[in-house]
């Protein structure tokens, strides 16, 4: 043996092997694993992940989107691009259809974030979708700080925070029963700043939305939302034009945009390591509705 | 080039555990500002003062009955270095998450109260801290404040812990008189114990090594997944994928693929490169202990998932039968006979508990007779299993020596196991 050295593993290169060692369970313990991929910034980082791990070969799962029907545009075309140039297979489900069909009704604020996880588990039980991938990280929101990597789901997709299996060492425990499902989180201990720190050292592209520029907007609720199809301003509400970009893409009628000149990764990371407020406290008004939203939005199956 | 410390807090109910953590991300600038006006607005709405529970007990019930439930992992960074923090209930009921959070971390703060000292969850804090090898153990006497920074008060359950955790064969622990509600000596140097003279929580956390490097240890790889892209490119290529769990692999290392025990060498290791528009593999010279890659093998042998590649000099061989300490984490209790899955690095395997040697006694921290294992007792046991293990001593490697025990029925964790060495000591 060598004389003793001290390797140092750097957190990023850490946060990446722990990524991988997840994927590489779920391929070899599920027989039908799905990436949840919504061209958000986290879904993005967890394909290029999931295509480390399993290089030089393909990425042996398929992509399902959950589409709210109130898309950015260029998120859309990213998806479409990603899919063709990798040949990968994707499935959308929309939550347009079920609210065409009555399944659904349009709430009142107009806002479609919350009417996903329906169209979710039943894309989930119609494909037999065994392991569910999502791209939550545990800093984003208290009650995913609770989360699991590995989550197991009951036969009606509901997450049981007071009861979950103990996680231990690298262990993974993916064990269900017909008719359960699994939701895995390889991002769960990333930051939003490792995320861009990552997407710049990998030099991974994004939606150009995650970079400056200008766009017309108004001020609800101290966010910036923008004039389009799915938002209009209300009364007293006035439009500027302004550059700005998006920490987060969801629903667009209810992700807010952030005043930035960033037009790199670089300048992102920057930002973000500067930014006195959360990503989703800056831009995601469906998780201001009480003070537990997103547990409870969590327990009847959401992402 | 920042490094990652994961660190794991332990305490009874009301020592203030979520109240330290939240002075501690507080204290480091972690917590921002719509974190601090929602936190400002529930406290208010409920009558009281800024309450830095708020800020990480985030589940209703929690909330509605002033406890932490399960483990919530907080993310903060100082100049040195990025923090992973598990905080553990305290609630004996959930003994269970501290296993849970000090299984993967570099420091355990076990916290005791100043005006209670040690209490029987101290001792299960630190018992559990010791068995699992958590390298540092941090003493937060705290509430230090309501007892008048009284030196004395300190250096007796100082004292009193520190007995303990010889006892346990906890080497590095460090004591230090807090108040989270405070702010004494968390970040800040306290003017109020200006008896103390040792470091604060920070400087504690910003200084601790990380596990111990492993990289220098005999080559331990499990073989999570094999790669076969079946592509004109790579008509031919077999990667055996994993995390190198202990140990440098280099190329031309002679090893030895477990359980079926055949010599071969490593023909390639492969670092993937990925494009926008490309998915390729690149060589590269060695991986050390924590890196996810790919190798490949001089021999076409038969290596699957559950394989484990070793250093040929220094093969584990394979056993069947295990003496090992366990975790017991299920309502229902274990009994002699229980048949159980055991998952080892990538292999689950049937097994048998054949015998249950003993349970420790918290009280003495002695092994006494137990006949079964109840939830959150930690015991000594045998198995029997369906296949051959490469396993070692959770003394020499945490990977290859640590186990679950899981129900085949509902897939429920059950134990955490941790392989015993030939001494068979218990901690």
């Amino acid at each position: 043996m060598t004389a003793p050295v001290i390797n140092t593993v750097t957190e990023l290169d850490a946060l990446e092997s722990e990524s991988i060692f997840v994927f590489r369970e779920v391929a070899a313990e599920f027989e039908r694993p799905v990436i949840l991929f919504s061209g958000g910034k986290d879904s993005i980082v967890m394909l290029h992940l999931a295509r480390k791990a399993f290089s030089p070969a393909g990425v042996p799962f398929t992509l399902l989107h959950v589409d709210t029907g109130h898309n950015f545009p260029e998120v859309l075309a990213y998806r479409d691009a990603v899919v063709e140039q990798l040949g990968l297979r994707l499935e959308v489900a929309k939550v347009e259809d079920y609210i065409a069909d009555g399944r659904l009704r349009e709430r009142t604020d107009g806002t479609r974030n919350q009417l996903q996880t329906i169209p979710l588990l039943d894309a989930i039980n119609a494909h037999r979708f065994d392991a569910v991938f999502g791209g939550g990280r545990r800093d984003e929101e208290r009650a995913r700080a609770k989360e699991r990597i590995f989550s197991l789901r009951d036969e009606f997709g509901q997450w049981d925070p007071r009861n979950q299996r103990p996680e231990l060492w690298s262990l993974y425990n993916g064990r269900h029963r017909p008719g359960e499902h699994v939701r895995v989180f390889p991002l769960s201990n990333w930051t939003e700043l490792d995320i861009w720190n990552y997407i710049e050292r990998e030099q991974i592209p994004l939606p150009s939305i995650y970079y400056a520029h200008e766009r017309d907007v108004f001020e609800r609720d101290g966010m910036l939302l923008a004039v389009g199809p799915y938002s209009q301003p209300r009364d007293g509400e006035t439009v500027a034009r302004r550059t700005v970009r998006y920490r987060t893409v969801g629903d667009m009628s209810c992700t807010g945009a952030v005043a930035s000149g960033a037009t790199s990764a670089a300048e992102v990371v920057i930002e973000v390591a500067a930014s006195e407020i959360t990503e989703r406290g800056a831009t995601r008004a469906d998780d201001r509705a009480s003070e537990a939203a997103m547990e409870d939005r969590k327990r009847e199956g959401y992402f | 080039m920042s490094t990652l410390l994961r660190l794991a807090t332990a305490g009874s109910v009301d020592d203030g555990k979520s109240t330290l953590v939240g002075r501690l991300l507080h204290d480091c600038k972690a917590i921002l500002a719509d974190q601090i006006a929602h936190v400002k607005t529930v406290s208010e709405a409920r009558g009281g003062d800024f309450d830095f529970a708020l800020l990480t007990d985030g589940l209703r019930a929690e909330r509605e009955q002033g406890i932490t439930i399960d483990v919530a992992y907080r993310y903060f960074a100082t100049e040195k270095r990025s923090f992973i923090l598990a905080d553990c209930p305290g609630h004996v009921q959930y003994t269970r998450n501290t296993v849970t959070g000090a299984s993967t971390a570099d420091v355990v703060i076990i916290l005791v109260d100043a005006r209670h000292g040690v209490l029987e969850q101290t001792r299960r804090h630190l018992a559990v801290a010791g068995l699992l090898r958590v390298p540092h153990v941090v003493l937060a006497v705290n509430k230090i404040d309501l007892v008048g920074y009284d030196e004395a008060v300190f250096t007796k359950i100082a004292k009193d812990v520190g007995e303990v955790a010889d006892q346990l064969g906890i080497a590095d622990l460090q004591a230090i008189p807090v108040s989270a509600l405070v702010g004494d000596n968390v970040v800040e140097h306290s003017a109020d114990t200006s008896w103390y003279d040792g470091p604060t929580l920070l400087e504690v956390l910003e200084n601790a090594n990380g596990r111990t490097d492993t990289s220098n240890q005999p080559l331990r790889f499990p073989v999570q997944y094999v790669i076969r892209p079946q592509t004109e490119e790579y008509r031919d290529y077999r990667g055996y994928t994993g995390t190198v769990a202990s140990g440098t692999v280099t190329v031309g290392d002679p090893v030895i693929v477990l359980p079926a025990g055949r010599r071969t060498s490593i023909a390639g290791i492969d670092r993937p490169v990925v494009t926008a528009t490309s998915t390729a593999v690149v060589e590269r010279p060695s991986a050390i202990a924590g890196e996810a890659v790919t190798v490949r093998l001089a021999d076409d042998i038969d290596v699957a998932r559950g394989s484990v590649i070793v250093a040929a000099e220094h093969s584990p061989g394979t056993r069947r039968e295990l003496a090992a300490t366990i975790s017991w984490l299920s309502d229902r209790p274990l009994t002699v006979g229980a048949r159980v899955l055991i998952k080892h690095t990538t292999t689950t395997a049937q097994a048998i508990v054949t015998k249950i040697t003993g349970a420790l006694d918290l009280d003495t921290l002695g092994v006494i007779d137990a006949a079964e294992l109840d939830l959150n007792d930690i015991g000594k046991v045998q198995l029997k299993i369906a296949a051959p293990l490469a396993a070692d001593p959770y003394s020499s490697n945490a990977i290859t020596g640590s186990f679950l025990l899981i129900d085949a029925h509902d897939g429920w964790t059950l134990a955490a196991g941790m392989i015993d060495d030939e001494e068979g000591e218990l901690l």
